[in-house]
């Protein structure tokens, strides 16, 4: 159950993909609250529609209809140029695949997002510094993405996320391409953002080890919530 | 300043065969463009040099230039006695009257003949060139049939060195000593003494009239006592406003320069275009990304024309550099006002430079917009899911 005022509210959101002739619904009217500091895992199978709902949420994607608010704000009213900043100002991300881009080093990829605010150089180190302080990276700060495992990548990512300070964080199977050992820092570092930050944080997730870091989990099937 | 030069500008290094490649192809076309353009640059700064803002040069009205016109002795006698004129450390006026010839000589190695202008100055002709400057040998004599030659007009030609004798319309001229003339259009002359020439030649009259007034209201004077006066039916004009008018020759020069390039750079364009291609297929993902954390498509679009213009100013800066060897190596072209050698340098000044650069950047700007204009529409969702 929510345990604070709703940080996303998503109503009767529905999401139909056109495939050649076919229209495909990803999402049938879903119906969803989440608080915030909520730690909340989205499960199901592969099609499920859980990355969809995610993508929905953090604003890359746009429903066919239906409602989804963010922080009182209906994101899906929002134009290309006001998503790109809502984006960069309210949401962090964390892919399976890091994305972190190979020929920037940890320091200059955690920066990236801040390079799109009005902060001033020195503002932005120190941001950066704390962001991968925070993700026990500090020593790493110069390593290009290569020179990194794939737990240190993904902490980056991590600190990427953070370091806008934004409410809500979204991770999409971040632990998907990890060893277990880097899995559980990795789930360690959203758990604490989540309890000791009050950041809200939603994960995809196949891995019910990985679900079970959160406060509430739900699941789909064939784009329903089923719980 | 964009947020993402820095990882455009690494970027471009990365899939460093392809970048090399482009380099290269815009090298070579920034390369003859630039040779070209030198040429022209050679002839006007050949041209710029050559005259003296004090002087001001008679011809005959309509004569579009010094070979075409003929001033008779009773011309000259007026024209030298004219008030305001300057005078020599011997009272005489500084005056000198011309007579331009253009004769046919055999170039150097055997490799055919060309036409080369034949000055006949008077003394004061001298005087009034100072940029014309004796090397090797002596000036030559009145009355004897000697000639001075360019230096740079004697490395092209056979038989004009000190001591050398040729052959001209049945006159044979001993060189007895040569001149430099500073890159200006001299460097393309023969000269020998204007009376000599006269009657060598067998020619009644001179060509043109050289003066240096006094000063500049003098100048205005003479001038407008010259147009005043329609017996004389002759035109005066500013030295160097008549050599500027006689960069006729870069035009077509220009032309060719500017149309090679053009055809040129459009295969540059597409090399470019290429590259950029790939280098969006190749990181789709990542342009994915930088939409994710907030950058507009504007930021992606400017950011790969960024990419784009870099890598065609790196280009454009080889090419310049390729070229740079010719810079002051002398050659030789016809001159379409008197059909005869025009002999003067490559030269690739800082401003053919800088707009070889501009030229590049703006070949390699047209030739990334597309493949920035496919970068900036991905959508994001499936570029996250591009492997």
């Amino acid at each position: 159950m929510p345990v604070a005022a709703p940080i996303v509210q998503v109503r009767e959101l529905t999401k139909v993909f056109r495939q050649g002739e076919i229209n495909v619904t990803a999402l049938h009217r879903i119906n969803l609250e989440i608080a915030a500091g909520e730690f909340l895992t989205l499960m199901g199978p592969s099609g499920s529609g859980k990355s969809t709902l995610l993508h929905i949420i953090a604003g890359i994607d746009r429903p066919t209809s239906g409602d989804c608010i963010v922080q009182e704000r209906n994101i899906g009213a929002l134009n290309e140029s006001e998503l790109a900043d809502w984006r960069n100002q309210n949401v962090g991300f964390v892919f399976q695949t890091f994305n972190l881009i190979p020929v920037l080093s940890a320091f200059e990829n955690v920066e990236l997002p801040l390079l799109l605010t009005q902060l001033s150089a020195r503002d932005r180190r120190r941001q950066v510094t704390t962001a991968l302080e925070l993700v026990g990276l500090s020593d790493r700060m110069k390593h290009l993405p290569r020179q990194l495992s794939g737990g240190q990548e993904q902490r980056v990512a991590i600190a990427r996320a953070l370091v806008t300070d934004p409410q809500l964080i979204v991770a999409d199977e971040p632990t998907g391409n990890l060893d277990s050992h880097s899995a559980a820092d990795v789930l360690d570092i959203l758990r604490r953002l989540s309890r000791d930050a009050r950041k809200t944080v939603i994960m995809v997730t196949h891995d019910p080890k990985a679900a079970a870091y959160g406060t509430r989990s739900i699941h789909l099937e064939k784009g329903e919530l089923t719980n | 300043m964009l947020p993402l030069f820095k990882y455009h500008l690494r970027s471009i290094f990365i899939r460093w065969r392809s970048t090399v490649a482009t380099i290269l192809g815009l090298a070579l076309v920034i390369a003859v463009f630039v040779l070209v353009q030198s040429l022209a640059v050679g002839i006007e700064k050949a041209s710029a040099n050559s005259g003296d803002p004090r002087n001001l040069l008679i011809t005959r009205q309509g004569a579009l230039a010094e070979t075409t016109s003929v001033i008779t002795r009773e011309q000259f006698n007026i024209i030298r006695y004219l008030p305001g004129l300057a005078q020599d450390n011997a009272g005489q006026p500084l005056a000198s009257a011309d007579v331009l010839l253009i004769i046919n000589l055999p170039r150097r190695e055997a490799t055919g003949n060309a036409n080369v202008m034949l000055r006949g100055v008077a003394p004061a002709g001298r005087a009034l060139r100072p940029q014309v400057t004796l090397v090797e040998g002596r000036w030559f004599e009145p009355g004897r049939r000697e000639a001075v030659a360019s230096r740079r007009l004697a490395g092209r030609f056979a038989n004009l060195q000190v001591g050398q004798k040729f052959k001209t319309g049945g006159v044979e001229l001993t060189v007895v000593g040569l001149f430099d003339a500073a890159r200006s259009a001299f460097d393309s002359e023969l000269w020998i003494d204007a009376d000599e020439a006269r009657s060598a030649f067998d020619r009644p009259d001179y060509s043109s009239v050289l003066v240096r007034p006094e000063n500049e209201a003098a100048a205005a004077r003479i001038k407008a006592a010259l147009e005043a006066e329609r017996r004389l039916k002759v035109k005066a004009v500013r030295e160097v406003d008549y050599y500027k008018e006689q960069t006729r020759t870069a035009g077509p020069i220009r032309w060719l320069g500017n149309g090679l390039a053009v055809v040129m750079s459009i295969g540059a364009m597409f090399a470019a275009m290429n590259t950029l291609y790939a280098s969006v297929g190749a990181r789709t993902r990542e342009i994915g990304t930088l939409r994710v954390l907030g950058f507009r498509r504007r930021s992606i679009l400017l950011g790969f024309l960024l990419e784009g213009g870099l890598l065609a100013g790196f280009g454009g800066a080889l090419g310049c550099v390729f070229a740079l060897p010719m810079h002051g190596y002398s050659t030789g072209t016809l001159g379409w006002e008197t059909f005869s050698e025009i002999v003067f340098d490559f030269q690739i000044t800082p401003i053919l430079a800088a707009q070889a650069v501009a030229f590049a950047i703006v070949v390699g700007l047209l030739g990334s917009f597309l493949p920035a204009l496919r970068a900036a529409r991905l959508p994001v969702i499936a570029s996250l899911k591009s492997v």
